[in-house]
Parts: structure tokens; sequence; C-alpha cells
């Protein structure tokens, strides 16, 4: 007998929910092992990262850190989820994040003092933007030169971040800084602080802005005529041209949309929960909401729960360094290894395991 | 600033060795790629590659074992790809991303114990008479071992496709596997192959980086080579050949920018450093208008169904 | 008799709900062209690949001169002197014709040498190929010569055609039975798979017919006639579509002039200067070997290609520069020859692959939003109109069999009322009765004063429903002409002769 895998009729809608799930699990046990070759207890590793950042006695501190963590890596993963749905891999929402960040913040310095209600709409606008504007970049390269948006819009990651560095350092550097990097704090600038609507809460503009996200997502998927031609051309570009899909304005407006939603975390996030303009203001958000649209099957409120629960693994990685002096790269090595067991899980979607006998060579 | 101190014959000798990491990196994906294989996970496997070489070389004093140890942990790793495309017929891209996001977190947890530590030196081969050539010498004949290693495999990569027997099945699975298949070859065991040099060849291009290039182990410090190795290959239209051209553009854009750093030109350092990746932008930009030699069955599924 | 060369004896294969081949035996002695004939889906493909040794029997096995036979791989196939030529999916565009020839051969002389010896081969047979050409360049005539003379090279006992003359003209049909008569002359016995009776009667010395995956006769076909056979193979007798008498004075729906554009694809065909009208209540057949600008004819009367405004009108109005959907609202509906990934996408729901064409014909969409539930009943009548067997409008278009597939995709168009309606392959790998519902439905199209442009490489197809006729070659469309007034010959002749093959048996 031998294991073989063979094409389904059609894609099995029982495994396209279950295989996210399957996944956690194996990457559970998988860590688990990684974490006792680290030598430590793994039962109280998975625990410490899933169990006490909702339920341990700091509960009260860490499940508004879910919602902080949780916005921009769903609002990103929104974002990607329309592209690699329609086959345009955008894979620079953390280039796009950054410059989003910047414009919001760019706008922010030069009100600075002035204490206008006005503001905050125009950094959430210059944020957009500044995302929009960045993803056009490859959007346009691509349309107009055939040139590989992944490629593209990866190397203006690198390109962003020497920005970031640049304008820490320069432009947007602290007068009042006494030298150090890093800009003013915005979180001492009402008319520009995205804070807490509860205080305490962890709910900012920015998780409202996901929220929305998400909502508008599954309408736009499910219902509306641009979210079909968006599957369609994934699944069947050839069909979706015979159509009437226009491939280039379907490119232009995921990148774009991808950027702009990227940007708009960015912003949240500068003028929130990081403050300022700083060399390590990225952490990998852009990157890890690859892992959170893939874990959410590229649906809206898979995306939301899969966006949680990597926030939680961010939030308990961290409680599980103090605590326990697990490596903060074990957690960055945890996340990848969600996504992999997630593609390799999937293969049950589209193909069933059979066993077969041994064909007979006569 | 001072430009009268970047020595033009060392600058030329150096963007020898600059260009190495990517040229091993991108002649692998070269393979790759012409089997039909879209790998993106060359940044995941380089630092895989070069922490592996790096801590190999530090516990047994040999660079050279450091080497071997780097293209295999490269290897290792492109092995865990091979598995979601060619068993679990995972889609090539998410794939890729996935091998190098987990790369670079597997890296960072081997790398704990290594940040500041220096590796054993690898020596540079002084090729008597050769050597002392004026100008001719230091540029071409004063190098490492990898040096000529990365150029050799150029080589037989470009003369194994060219005329062997064993290239002309490659390119054939990577034109057409269906057909591959129906003639009797066997598409995955080919895959799989190519997949491993690939991944034994980035490891070997990190390798380099640590133990050569830097000298020393500093998380993500790839920076981006494994993507501009990708870039490569579609600069050099899947040529062998090429890729060399290819590697000595950006090898001598990334050594120029940093004599131009070092001289203290009046541009800030950020600018400068962005230049490599807005480099290989721009030609990208300009070598994508030549579609056609892309390996027709490039980053397709394969599954024998009858 | 002579003894026999191959014998094939019980052989079954079985599929997950398909029984391919159930119990299959004949023989096939030397020398001998020996068809083996089905619909599609006979289970032909699944033999052959059996003695190919790409696919292993359930149980049953085979003897080859007398000695057991059980390939465990092509390699062990052509090492035994078995050799085939298939349909489609075995040559390498990007590749010469000495690399293609070299990657069918066990030990391949050198380069050089290998030219040589193709050079030697082509001439004998009288197959003319240059060597060193790209073979995405060559026509599908030259293509099919190159996997010949791959064959050809390693000396083969028994050669597996597989429907080798789709791609040819009746000139060239002619030309390969030659060269098959002589390879039969010197012992080399040819196992032929073809659905296309009358050739099976002038080439074939016996015939095994397979239905439903067993043999279900065996016969002598210049001793039987094709109307027979075509009992045997289907099982039932069809009767031919039935066409209401029309007038050919109707007003011209659709005018081309002048278009020529270029193919997308590299190794495509450009169009080159196409001139024709379709009239109300009139079909137009467009025949020709496959590859010589049907596709890109398609796909320029679609939308999917643009071209000069004027070249192409629809009831007198521009429409070269409009999108696919504009001109869906003005009346011009296509469907594309290939069912899954161009006309439907394989991995939705038929309700979604109604949506595809119908949106805007019937009214599925409301400012942009989706009316699922009447896109549902779109689909729902389709199923129910022509007969598709499907578990229900939310099943994925790539589990329907391509004949239900073709069915929905021929009826979404149909129900959508067109005024002109562009069809390529319409009954392409579609079972006889499947395929006589399409023509069917087309003709009752036309005779309710639609304009039809009916691209197709079936002549027999063209030759029943169309009213004129035109043949494509290497882009260029041929004059058009009644095709009561046609004979073989003549139509030969449109779709490009034997191109240069008229000396090589001189």
């Amino acid at each position: 007998m031998r294991l073989h895998l063979e094409k389904r009729p059609q894609p099995s809608r029982r495994w396209t929910d279950l295989s996210p799930l399957l996944a956690v699990v194996i990457t559970m046990l998988a860590g688990g092992a990684l974490f006792a070759l680290l030598g430590k207890n793994p039962v109280e590793a998975i625990s410490t990262i899933f169990w006490e950042p909702l339920f341990g006695e700091f509960a009260f501190y860490y499940r508004p850190q879910l919602l902080i963590k949780g916005a921009p890596l769903i609002l990103i993963a929104i974002g990607l989820s329309l592209g690699f749905r329609a086959g345009v891999w955008n894979i620079g929402a953390e280039g796009q994040y950054i410059v989003g960040a910047l414009s919001g913040a760019g706008v922010a310095l030069a009100f600075y003092p002035l204490d206008a209600w006005v503001v905050f709409p125009l950094m959430i606008m210059a944020g957009a933007l500044g995302g929009w504007a960045w993803g056009m970049i490859p959007a346009l390269l691509k349309l107009r030169f055939g040139t590989n948006e992944i490629l593209v819009s990866l190397m203006l990651v690198y390109v962003a971040e020497q920005l970031l560095a640049a304008m820490a350092l320069g432009p947007m550097k602290n007068p009042d800084g006494m030298g150090f990097p890093g800009s003013r704090n915005l979180q001492e600038y009402p008319a520009a602080h995205n804070a807490d609507l509860i205080a305490a809460s962890g709910l900012h503009w920015g998780v409202v802005a996901a929220t929305v996200a998400v909502i508008l997502a599954y309408i736009l998927l499910g219902r509306h005529v641009l979210g079909y031609q968006i599957r369609l051309s994934g699944e069947a570009p050839r069909a979706a041209r015979f159509a009437g899909v226009n491939p280039g304005r379907l490119i232009l407006f995921c990148l774009g949309a991808s950027g702009a939603l990227a940007g708009l975390a960015g912003m949240f996030e500068i003028s929130g929960p990081a403050g300022q303009v700083s060399i390590d203001f990225n952490v990998g958000y852009g990157f890890t909401a690859i892992i959170v649209a893939f874990l959410g099957r590229l649906h809206p409120v898979g995306i939301a729960l899969a966006g949680l629960l990597m926030a939680l693994t961010y939030i308990g990685g961290e409680i599980a360094q103090g605590n326990l002096g697990l490596p903060a790269a074990a957690i960055q090595m945890f996340q990848g290894m969600l996504l992999f067991f997630l593609l390799a899980v999937d293969v049950l979607t589209n193909y069933r395991l059979r066993l077969a006998p041994r064909p007979e060579t006569a | 600033m001072d430009l009268g101190s970047i020595n033009p014959i060392l600058l030329l000798a150096s963007i020898m060795a600059a260009s190495t990491p990517i040229l091993l990196a991108a002649i692998g994906e070269l393979v790759v790629e012409r089997a039909g294989v879209l790998n993106l996970g060359v940044e995941g496997m380089m630092i895989t590659g070069a922490i592996c070489g790096f801590a190999v070389a530090v516990g047994t004093g040999s660079p050279a074992t450091g080497f071997v140890a780097g293209a295999a942990g490269g290897a290792v790793l492109s092995l865990l790809f091979a598995l979601l495309t060619q068993v679990a017929l995972a889609n090539h891209v998410a794939s890729g991303l996935a091998l190098t996001l987990f790369g670079l977190g597997l890296s960072a947890l081997l790398g704990q114990g290594y940040v500041g530590v220096k590796p054993p030196p690898t020596a540079r081969l002084d090729i008597p008479v050769l050597g002392d050539i004026p100008v001719l010498g230091p540029i071409l004949f004063s190098h490492d071992l990898m040096v000529y290693v990365a150029l050799a495999l150029v080589a037989v990569v470009w003369a194994m496709l060219k005329y062997s027997r064993a290239g002309l099945i490659l390119r054939a699975v990577g034109e057409n596997h269906d057909a591959a298949h129906a003639l009797g070859y066997k598409v995955v065991r080919v895959r799989v192959l190519a997949i491993a040099f690939g991944g034994a060849c980035a490891g070997l291009g990190g390798a380099y980086l640590s133990l050569v290039r830097v000298p020393q182990w500093t998380e993500g410090m790839t920076a981006g080579a494994g993507w501009i190795a990708l870039a490569l290959v579609v600069f050099a239209s899947w040529k062998a050949g090429r890729v060399l051209l290819g590697a000595w553009l950006f090898g001598g854009v990334s050594v120029l920018q940093l004599n131009l750093q070092a001289a203290g030109v009046a541009i800030p350092v950020e600018y400068l450093s962005m230049s490599p990746y807005l480099i290989t932008i721009v030609v990208l930009v300009i070598m994508s208008a030549d579609k056609s030699r892309a390996p027709a069955s490039l980053g397709r599924i394969f599954h024998a169904s009858q | 008799m002579t003894d026999a060369l191959l014998t094939i004896s019980g052989l079954t294969k079985t599929y997950p709900g398909v029984k391919a081949n159930d119990d299959v035996s004949f023989d096939i002695v030397p020398g001998e062209v020996h068809a083996l004939l089905g619909e599609n889906g006979a289970g032909k493909s699944t033999l052959v690949k059996m003695i190919y040794g790409l696919v292993k029997p359930d149980s049953g096995h085979m003897t080859l001169r007398g000695a057991p036979y059980a390939p465990s791989e092509p390699r062990a196939a052509r090492a035994a002197g078995v050799a085939m030529v298939f349909q489609h999916f075995s040559l390498f565009d990007a590749l010469s014709v000495s690399e293609n020839i070299a990657l069918g051969m066990e030990t391949p002389p050198p380069m050089r040498d290998l030219a040589r010896r193709i050079r030697e081969v082509s001439e004998t047979y009288g197959l003319p190929l240059d060597p060193h050409r790209a073979v995405g360049d060559l026509s599908a005539g030259e293509r099919q010569r190159v996997e010949i003379v791959r064959c050809l090279l390693q000396d083969p006992r028994l050669l597996i055609m597989d429907e080798p003359t789709s791609v040819l003209t009746p000139q060239e049909v002619d030309i390969l039975f030659q060269t098959l008569r002589k390879l039969t002359s010197e012992g080399v016995a040819i196992l032929y798979i073809s659905h296309k009776l009358e050739e099976i009667r002038t080439l074939c010395d016996r015939a095994t017919i397979l239905r439903h995956g067993r043999n279900v006769g065996t016969c002598i076909p210049a001793e039987t006639s094709a109307r027979d056979m075509a009992q045997i193979m289907v099982g039932a007798s069809f009767d031919a579509p039935a066409r209401a008498p029309r007038d050919g004075t109707g007003e011209v729906m659709l005018d081309i002039s002048g278009l020529s554009v270029a193919s997308p694809s590299p190794f495509g065909t450009a169009l080159k200067n196409v001139h024709l009208t379709v009239a109300r209540g009139e079909i137009l057949g467009i025949g020709g070997v496959a590859g010589n600008g049907q596709d890109e004819l398609l796909a320029a009367l679609s939308g999917e290609l643009r071209s000069a405004p004027g070249a192409i009108r629809l009831k007198g109005q521009a429409i070269g520069r409009l999108s696919p959907a504009a001109r869906r609202d003005m009346g011009l509906l296509t469907a594309p020859e290939e069912r899954l990934g161009h006309a439907a996408a394989p991995n939705m729901s038929l309700t979604e692959n109604a949506l595809l064409t119908g949106a805007q014909r019937r009214g599925l969409l409301a400012r942009g939003f989706i009316r699922w539930p009447a896109t549902r009943a779109f689909a729902e009548q389709i199923i129910d109109r022509f007969d598709v067997r499907t578990p229900g409008p939310e099943t994925a278009a790539r589990a329907l069999s391509g004949g239900n597939l073709q069915k929905f995709v021929i009826g979404r168009e149909v129900l959508q009322d067109p005024e002109v309606l562009i069809v390529n392959q319409p009954t392409w790998g579609v079972d006889a009765a499947a395929a006589a519902a399409i023509r069917q439905a087309i003709l009752d199209l036309a005779a309710g004063g639609a304009a039809i442009l009916c691209i197709s490489q079936d002549l027999d197809e063209l030759l029943e429903i169309s009213d004129r006729f035109g043949a494509l070659n290497e882009g260029r469309l041929s004059d058009i002409r009644p095709t009561a007034e046609l004979s073989l010959d003549q139509i030969g002749l449109m779709m490009g002769g034997a191109h240069d093959m008229e000396v090589a048996h001189g």
C-alpha cells in the first residue's frame, strides 16, 4: 500500500475551514518540541503564549494589547488579501506602512504646535495617501513595463527603511531633543495623538479602521462585482479577461488599496502606540500580515481572527521572553512555522489522501 | 569630502568579492527557475546558510568546513520548500515567502550566541606570479578561493545547461512539465534536485557574507541580498553568463556607495544605502521588456494526474 | 495470420468513479495498421498509456513478441520497440527540433550527428524538417513531423499514433498515409487512434472499437460501412441535426474588413487582413488547421484583443476598440474553445460562472452589487434547458465532464439571446450526444435570426451546419464560398494544401 494524492472534483469546504485550525494545532506541537529543545518546559511555554495574555494574572493589561497589536496586522492583511486573491503579490506592505507613518507624522510635525481638530483627519488622509503612493510604484511599473511587483515592492521596503532612518536623523528630528535621534513624541501633541477612545482599553482609531476594513472587504468580496472580478482574476486570469475585467485597473486597485491600508496602519501606529519617528519604528507587521492573510484564508472574517491570534503570539511571546527567558527569535520562528504548516495542510482542500494498493507489475 | 581616497584598483578588486554572495545565490536560483520552480525563499536560505556556516566555522576553526555547512544548511531548508511545492503542491509564491520568514526566524534563533564573535579568517590565495602583475594582479588574482569557486560554478552551470543531457532534461522540465512527464522524465525528482542545488548555492552565498564579506554575525544581515539575487535572474533573462554581468553591476554599485560613504560625500548615508535597491528596480524595469525567455512552466504546479 | 506482435489480454484500469478500461483484449500483428476506435471518454487514451508505460493496469497482462511485457515507464516501452506520437503535450516550444528529438531518445548521439540523422530519416520518409529551428515556430503539421521523426529514429516495432490527422489538411493527411504505408511495408505495426471513420476505412487493416472502456467489437474497416462502425462506437444512432430552410438574404450583422492584429502569445499567429461578413440567420463556418489564427480571431471578436475601430463592425457600428462587456451589451456574444480557464473558471461554482458573461444582458447587477438569487436562477435555467448533468448550480465548473461543461458554456450564451454568436470548437472533446445537442442549439439560434460564426477544426461539423465556408491559414482567411458547392479537395486547398510537402513523395 502507498499514499497518494488524488485531486478532488471540487475544493472541500470542510477542509477550507478546518486546515487553519489543524495548522495551529500542529504548530503548537512542533513549537512545543522546539521550546523543549531550548530547555524550556513546552507545556508551560505554550500556555504562557496562548493562555497568560487572555486569562492570566495580568490579563487586564494584556487584553488591550491584543487590540493594539492586532489592529495593524488586520488592517494590512485585509489589503494584502485583496491582491493575493487577484494574483497580485504585494510583498512590500512593510514599506507602505513606513511611508504611511512618515506621511502622517510629517503632517503632524508640520502643524506642531497648532491645536486644531483638523490635524488628525489630515494625518489620516496623509497616511493613506503615502501608503497608496508607495504601493502605486510597483503597480505603475508593472502596468507600464511588466515589471515583477514582488521584487519591486520588496526593494521599496529597504528604500523605505533608509528613508525612515534619514527622516529620524534629519528633517523630522526633534529640535528640542538635545541631539538624540527621533522626532517629537506625538503622544504629547494632543491634536495629533491617536489616543485610546476609552481609556486603557486599547481601542484607538486604528482598531475602528480595522473593523471597518473587515466589514467593507466582506461586502466587497461577497456582494460586489469588483470583488467578483478580483476573485475571478486570481482563479482564472484568462477567463477574467474574457469576462471583460481590465487587468490593469485591477492591479492599480489592489496595490493601491493594500498600500493605503498599510499606510493607515502605519499612521495609526506612529501617532499612537509608537508615538515618534525613530529608526526602529517598524517591527515587521508588514511581513507578519502576510501570514495573517493566509492563515485567515484570505477571507475578511478569517483575517480578523488570524490577526488576533497572531497578536496573541506577539504578546505571549513577550511574556515568555520575560518569564521563561524564551528568545524573541523563537517566537519569530514559531510564526514562520505556522505559515509552513498551513500551506502543507492546505493540500487537503484540493486533494484527498488515498491509500492505494501498489500497482502490480506482472 | 575626499574622492581621491578611493583607489580604483582596490575598488575593482572589492567588486569581485562584493558580487560573490549574490552571484552564488543567483546562479543557484537560475537553475531552480530553469527547472520551472519559482523559489522566493532565497533570502531565507541565504541567511540560514550565513549562520550555519558562521557557527560551524567558529566551532571548528575551519572556514572551509563552515562553507560546507552553509551550503548544507541552505540545502536542508530548501528541501522544506520542495516538500511544500512538490509533494504538498502548495503555491510557489506563498511557500517561498514562508521559507524566507521561517529562515529569518531560524537564523536569529541559531545565531543568539554568536553576536560579536569573530570568525576564523578565510585565507586569500596568493597566486604566485599572476598576483604580482600590476593592476590586474590585485583585481583578478588575489582573492580567496570562494570567489573562484563562484566563477567556476557559473561556467559549469552554463556548460551544463547548454551542452549536457542533464541540462537538456532540466530545461525540458521547466519548459513543459506535462510533455516531460509524457516522455517518462521524473519531473518531481528533477525539480527537487534543482531546488536543493539552489538552496546549497544560496547557503554558500550567505556563508560568504558572514565569513568573508562582513565578517561577523548580525540578525538579518543579508539585508535583501537574496531578493536582489532573484532580481538578477530576471535581469539575466535566465542566462548563466548574464548573471555574472549583473552580479558585477550590483557588486559595483554597493562597493561604490560604501566608498562614497567612506569618502564623506555630502549626501546623507541613508540615501547612498538606498542606491543598490533603487538600481535593482531600475534594472528590472529595463529588463522586463524581454519576457519571452522565462521558462514556460515557471511557478506552475505539477500533478501527474493519470 | 502471422504471430502477434503485441497481445493485450484482460487489461482493466479503474479511476475513482470510472472504469476507464474494463477487460480489454486484442492483438496487433506486424505490418498492419490497427485502428483503435471510440468516442471521447471511451478509454482509448488510458489504453495506449498502459501500452506506453505511463499508466499501470490494475489487472490483465500484455505480451510483446511472445515475451511478457509490462513497461514500468515510457523508457522501458521505448527500449522494447514501442514508440508513440502524441496528440498534444509532448513538444517543447522553446527548444530546437533536434533537442526535442534528443529528449525522446534513450541514448541520443552527439547533436551534430543527430542533426544529420534527422535529415536522413526525414528525407527517406518524406517529412522535411530543419533540425535547428525552434519547435514553437513550426506549423502544426511540422510539429507532428518532429514527433514522428523522433519515433522513427529509434526503429520502433510498434508505432502508436493518437488522433494524428486532427492537425492536418486533407492533402497532408494523404502524405501522412503514404509515410505510414511505407512503414508497414517494412514490418512496423501501427496502432492508430481516431474517431474519424472515413480515414480509418481508407487506412486501417483492422479496427478494435471501444465503448465505455470495453471492447465492443472488432471489424475489417474496408468491409464495414461507416454507419455500422458509428453504431457500434456510439451504441445508439443519432439523428442528423434538423435545420429549418433559410433564405440567405438577411441583413449583414457582423462585418469584418481588413482586420489585422498581432498575437498576444509568443508562438501565436497574427491575423492578416481578414475580411468577412455574417448575415442574420446565417452560419458562417471557419475551418483550418489548429494554430492558424483561430484563437486570435475569437479574441479579436470577443474584445480580449483590440483592433482598429473600423475593422470590426456590428450592425454598422465600429466596435474594434470596445471592451468585451460593451460588445455583449450590443448583442455580440462569444464562446471560446478552452472551457476550463477561459470560458469558465474551474474552481468557481456554476452560479458564479453564469455571472461571468451574463452580468449585463441578464441584469444580474444592481449598482455594482450582485443579485445572487437572480444569478442562481439563470444558472438553473441553463442547467435545465441544456440538460447539464450536475448535482446543482453550486458545483464547481471543474467537476463537470467536458460535454456537460460545454453545454453549460454554449447554453449560457444562447440563453442571452445573442444577435451575433461566435463559437470556437463548439463540440471539441464532447461525446456524440452532447455534440448533437450543441449543434442543434446553434442551428435553432440561426433559425431564430441570429448571425453565427462557427470556428472549428472538425470539417464534418462545418459541412453539416454552415451555409458558407472559409478557412484560416497562417492568419489569412481564404475566399468564402457556399458550403454546398465545395469538394473536399477544394476545402483542403483553402486550408493551405500540403504546405511545403508537395514534393516530398514526388
